[in-house]
């Protein structure tokens, strides 16, 4: 076991750095960081240049890069144009992203796994073939058309919700914008448990469960359950990388602060510093949630082990 | 849905036995495309999606048999954000006018082109680069492999629509084919996956053996009898993938960053349909409406298609 982790954290390393130099290149070498410093007029070149020299910006694209890696390591993501420092924005945006996502993946456990669980029991009943057509419109409209519609009718026609979060962004009024940003996920979660429970209600086991006289509930949740879980939590293991990268919508429907937001900004207004350092964090939970995923499996499967 | 439609339908291999054989087919096992076809024909998601999406592409190669109205003219003394008239079907007021006082329903028609193209485009991109990356890393495997999948990991590492949005914003003019390139350039790597999945499985079979022991080349080996034989899988999630193209065209435009004016496209549309929400609620409903089909149809063509290739799943 400790020797697999330590293998996989080797094999992050390339990974890690591969994806924030592709990020760097193409934030460096497509746009161009001093454009936006100047608000929407052209810099003059003198200023631009200054501002280059200031910035480091004059220097080999590789250089620049490991110069940002070395800074990094030691905790410093840098300043944003503004003069914010970078850090000082994570501060701020991460706990409002992350406890969005977590409202997120609460709603995708809870609903999507229930429900999988309940139509691969019952498949081709009535209930089965509505949750399945209701996945499948859920899949087919964007994110987007769902958050503003839910925002329109819940916050602004019937009151029942503030249709915008306010900056502190409370538990409570993420409820709404967690449900969105789970939405096209909770119906794979949904489709993904019914194939695998349908599949494994046939299994050897169940049966011995069943012929054995333990009580229905038991051999559902014990038996079936546990066994049918592992593409599902693969799954939802892949998307916390992509629903806190997904964010960047629902978080500018609902006016939400977090990194989407900073995101967006920084895409914006090409600044450099913020989108690579947000995205190098990102890159960070996106590989260590993949990491946790696989020894997960260990835990959910007995029969796996890691030599 | 598709898997409840098959239980309603007789196990696959008593149809096979029971039905008459065909004479050309006598004798001769059908191969797995013939009998995918074979299957596809008697599945009515694949009927129902087919014809939602031929539909579609003759909307958007033809926008001309569906309306004489011209999308781009604006009438605002007139026709400012005046609501659908549902009764007159096929007309120019039928889904109402927008902001500018324009046909919705000729923009509708005429944006069909630049949603699908973006999405057909991409997708043909997509899966010719993410099959040759993963043929190659499948079948050479050793360092080959290694190189190009961490190169595929690193790509999947970054976050879809946060690359695209950097990739368009280097770009002062984003037509069309810019937004093609933004989203070819992060979407292969699902492919290349799949694909290498694939062919590790095909590569063990006795006919890439018998090929290899017979004195084929590599090129032959892998374009006659890999591609073929590993390519279903491939086409089953660039099918689904492609409705999720047409998504990201009109997330895109919605963030402000993807097509633009005067380009007519429903992620267009439906960004500035946003701004009226909250008095003239259609005018972002109505093209919304077209994207959900668009990839409704797709995803359910990729389930029946995978329904066909792939009898385990029944």
């Amino acid at each position: 076991m400790g020797r697999y982790v330590i293998r996989r954290l080797l094999q992050m390393i390339p990974v890690f750095f591969g994806t924030t130099l592709l990020i760097f290149l193409m934030v460096n070498v497509m746009g161009d960081p001093v454009a936006g410093l100047c608000g929407d007029r052209q810099c003059d070149p003198a200023t631009a240049a200054r501002l280059r020299a200031e910035f480091g910006l004059d220097k080999p694209v590789w250089q620049q890069y490991l110069t940002y890696m070395g800074n990094v390591f030691t905790g410093n993501f840098g300043t944003a144009f503004n003069g914010q420092k970078v850090t000082e924005l994570m501060a701020t945006a991460f706990p409002i992203t992350i406890r969005l996502t977590v409202v997120a993946i609460v709603f995708e456990i809870v609903i999507g796994i229930s429900l999988g669980v309940v139509t691969g029991l019952q498949r081709g009943r009535p209930v089965d073939t509505g949750v399945l057509v209701l996945t499948l419109v859920v899949i087919s409209v964007p994110t987007f058309v769902t958050g503003l519609l839910l925002q329109l009718l819940l916050g602004v026609k019937w009151g029942v919700i503030s249709p915008s979060v306010s900056s502190e962004a409370p538990l409570d009024e993420l409820i709404l914008p967690g449900l969105v940003l789970a939405s096209v996920s909770l119906a794979y979660v949904t489709r993904l448990t019914r194939t695998s429970i349908a599949e494994n209600t046939r299994a050897d086991y169940v049966r011995t469960a069943v012929a054995k006289g333990l009580p229905r509930r038991r051999v559902v949740v014990r038996h079936l359950l546990r066994n049918s879980l592992i593409p599902v939590i693969t799954f939802i293991g892949t998307d916390v990388g992509a629903l806190m990268g997904g964010a960047i919508v629902t978080e500018r429907i609902f006016n939400i602060h977090g990194v989407g937001y900073q995101l967006y900004q920084g895409i914006l207004r090409q600044n450099t510093q913020t989108v690579v350092g947000f995205v190098t964090v990102l890159v960070l939970v996106f590989l260590a949630a993949n990491l946790i995923v696989d020894l997960l499996y260990a835990v959910l499967d007995p029969r796996i082990r890691y030599a | 849905m598709p898997e409840t439609l098959k239980e309603t339908t007789p196990d696959p291999t008593v149809e096979a036995t029971a039905a008459p054989v065909p004479a050309a087919a006598a004798g001769k096992p059908r191969s797995l495309w013939s009998d995918a076809w074979h299957d596809l024909r008697r599945s009515p998601l694949f009927v129902v999606s087919a014809i939602l999406i031929v539909f579609l592409l003759v909307m958007a190669v033809f926008p001309g048999l569906f309306t004489g109205a011209d999308p781009r003219y604006a009438d605002l003394a007139h026709h400012y954000l005046q609501k659908p008239k549902w009764g007159n079907f096929f007309q120019e007021d039928w889904f109402g006018y927008d902001i500018q006082g324009r046909s919705i329903y000729a923009r509708v028609v005429y944006g069909a082109r630049a949603s699908i193209m973006v999405a057909v485009v991409v997708t043909v991109l997509v899966t010719v680069l993410g099959t040759v990356v993963g043929m190659l890393a499948g079948y050479f495997g050793g360092w080959i492999d290694t190189i190009l999948s961490r190169v595929t990991d690193i790509f999947f590492g970054v976050p879809f629509i946060l690359g695209a949005m950097v990739v368009l914003t280097s770009f002062a003019e984003r037509h069309i084919w810019v937004v093609i390139l933004a989203l070819a350039f992060l979407g292969w790597t699902q492919i290349a996956r799949v694909a290498r999945g694939s062919v590790l499985t095909i590569k063990q079979a006795d006919y890439v053996m018998a090929a290899k022991a017979l004195g084929a080349s590599t090129t032959r080996i892998l374009l006659r009898h890999i591609l073929p034989n590993a390519i279903a899988p491939v086409i089953v999630v660039a099918t689904i993938a492609l409705g999720g193209y047409i998504s990201a065209e009109a997330t895109l435009s919605f963030l402000g960053i993807g097509l633009a004016e005067p380009t007519v496209s429903w992620g267009v549309d439906i960004s500035s349909g946003q701004e009226q929400l909250r008095n003239a609620a259609f005018v972002l409903i109505i093209p919304s409406v077209m994207v959900s089909i668009t990839v409704l149809a797709f995803i359910m063509l990729g389930d029946a298609v995978r329904n066909a290739l792939d009898p385990k799943l029944r």
